[in-house]
């Protein structure tokens, strides 16, 4: 892509520059009840081997069944990577023996996926916007877990997980630096949750990555790759990419050549190790599934599902945009999880200025809820409140200063505060009432002979004043009033 | 097409069968024997032909996404060589 090349991101090795190269597999868990072939619960954290049908047992005789809805769920996501949907694709078997695959193949598309090129519009800063390409999804099980540190002898398998519907989504290697892979999966994730096809739950392993990193020359053709396996975190996802394209350029600029192979990333120490995996390991043997009939439909299915879609993250942030007038960064962050949206055009609708909405959430009620543990769903400030806030900061009736500690009220009041009402009570409204804050300004300054002396000389001493004024008027002054008057009495 | 000794040792370990090395040569021959009836098939032209995935024409079927099936660990495991506090338990096998 030309894009890829115009931007230029090197990194420093010791004989020159560097270009790094990543193109991802993201495994995303489908959101469903059921397994992708068989009528086996996927609920997350059971008892071992509790959510086990034969299918998924792998029993004799036992035949695959697929679950229409992990397909409409493809197809979902397909739609909103604004991918090529294929109306026919094939279930392929990929054959290899590990002890948490029961069947000894893993049911996956491989020739034929039901999603085929698709692209994801990805925000890396404030200012910078690249496109990734996707060369396909494909639907596929997933396997069972096996837990090694139970015994010192043997490995315990819950076969929970086997079964359980993934999309795999292929992209291009488009993405060129660590910060560029971390804000596409961030994008997927956001996408798919919106969609409600993927969780996005990297604790519990609904999204997991497996990241291929090769280094070059700049404007070189490329080279050769490694594929970190599992990594389950996004910070992780950009710690891997850096330590292993420091591992391959200082191999390379030591004389020495990459060997392609597969490689996991130890957080702990900060490192990629080679796998070792046996040689004959990527032998898959991929062949049809004898089992299952080529999955087929047709546009008025796929037109279904379209016409039921959310509005999508990038619609959301160009309406947000155009409608309430934010600037892009500010439209992406509230985009950025539905529900943050949801919340802030509640807001709007209650009454609020969409531009003070927006500041008010990015800038002071997002830090509360971090700091606090909270999702916007979990805080304890509706949005009719944060709007009731906001629309008393825009009418003048309460200061910035005053506003941050009606936030504190409201936090504590619970859910079903009422600020305006708070205001009142606790007489908090701002005192534009030039009068009250004249005599204010008198008294501090008949208070304070030797500082008007000094104000005089060194105006920068207004500061002071100011200060004094807003302590008197227990900061419900009007801070603009304050100035003027102080400034025009002060003769500064 | 035709299969060498070390294809077979090789098919044979990637299935997880063993094999003597004895059984090698007979098996060779058995596996050619079949590659070469398999072969006949490239005489026949199939070109613009559709492959027939089912011999009816059927369309597969999908299943409604409810939970209906859950056999219960005991059941499970109950035929496996080892287990323990309802996992499986193998050999212990760490990459």
């Amino acid at each position: 892509m030309t894009a890829a090349a115009a931007r230029a991101k090197y990194i420093k090795g010791a004989t020159g520059d560097w270009e790094i190269v990543i193109g991802m597999e993201i495994h995303a868990q489908v959101t469903s009840l059921s397994k992708l072939f068989s009528g086996a619960s996927t609920g997350f954290g059971a008892a071992p081997n509790s959510h086990v049908s034969l299918v998924d047992a792998a029993m004799p005789g036992m035949l695959p069944v697929i679950n229409e809805e992990c397909v409409k769920q493809a197809v979902r996501t397909g739609l909103g990577l604004k991918a090529q949907i294929n109306h026919r694709s094939v279930f392929d078997r990929k054959n290899y023996f590990y002890p948490d695959l029961p069947q000894g193949y893993q049911i996956s598309q491989f020739k034929y996926p039901i999603v085929g090129e698709g692209e994801v519009i990805v925000d890396v800063t404030a200012t910078e916007q690249i496109r990734v390409g996707v060369e396909r999804l494909h639907l596929e099980q997933d396997a069972g877990k096996s837990i090694h540190d139970m015994s010192a002898t043997m490995s315990f398998v819950d076969l929970n997980r086997s079964g359980v519907a993934l999309m795999e989504i292929v992209s291009r290697p488009d993405l060129r630096s660590a910060e560029e892979a971390r804000a596409y999966v961030t994008k997927l994730r956001t996408i798919m949750r919106y969609l409600g096809t993927c969780d996005g739950d990297m604790e519990k392993g609904s999204l997991r990555a497996d990241v291929n990193v090769s280094v070059r020359r700049p404007g070189e053709p490329l080279g050769t790759r490694c594929e970190i396996k599992n990594v389950n975190s996004i910070r992780f996802i950009g710690q891997a990419i850096e330590v292993e394209a420091r591992r391959q350029i200082a191999i390379i600029e030591d004389g020495g050549k990459i060997n392609q192979e597969t490689r996991l990333f130890d957080p702990g120490r900060g490192e990629t190790r080679s796998m070792r995996s046996k040689e004959e390991a990527h032998d898959y043997r991929y062949f049809p599934d004898p089992d299952l009939l080529p999955l087929e439909f047709d546009q008025a299915f796929v037109d279904a599902l379209a016409a039921d879609l959310p509005e999508l993250p990038d619609a959301k942030k160009a309406r947000f945009m155009s409608d309430y007038g934010l600037a892009s960064y500010d439209a992406g962050v509230l985009v950025m999880e539905r529900e943050t949206a949801d919340y802030f055009e509640e807001m709007v609708r209650e009454g609020a200025d969409p531009k003070g909405a927006a500041n008010w959430l990015i800038n002071e009620y997002f830090g509360r809820l971090n700091k606090g543990g909270f999702t916007i769903e979990s805080g304890p400030v509706s949005a009719k409140a944060n709007s009731a806030i906001v629309q008393m900061v825009t009418a003048n009736t309460i200061s910035g200063k005053i506003a941050k500690d009606l936030i504190e009220i409201v936090w504590e009041a619970g859910r079903n505060a009422d600020p305006f009402a708070i205001v009142k009570e606790r007489g908090m409204e701002q005192v534009t009432d030039t009068g009250a804050i004249e005599a204010a300004v008198d008294a501090i300054i008949a208070g304070n002979p030797d500082k008007v002396e000094q104000a005089k000389a060194k105006p920068t001493m207004l500061g002071w004043f100011v200060g004094q004024v807003m302590k008197q008027t227990g900061g419900k002054a009007n801070p603009q009033s304050v100035n003027e008057l102080l400034k025009s009495k002060l003769g500064i | 097409m035709s299969v060498d000794q070390a294809t077979v040792r090789r098919i044979a370990h990637l299935a997880r069968i063993a094999v003597k090395d004895e059984d090698v040569p007979h098996l060779q021959q058995e596996l050619n024997a079949i590659l070469s009836f398999v072969e006949d098939l490239n005489s026949v032209d199939v070109e613009g032909v559709e492959p027939m995935t089912s011999v009816v024409p059927m369309k597969m079927a999908l299943r409604r996404d409810v939970v209906t099936d859950h056999a219960g660990a005991a059941a499970v495991v109950v035929n496996a060589p080892q287990h323990e506090d309802q996992f499986f338990t193998v050999p212990k096998v760490v990459e």
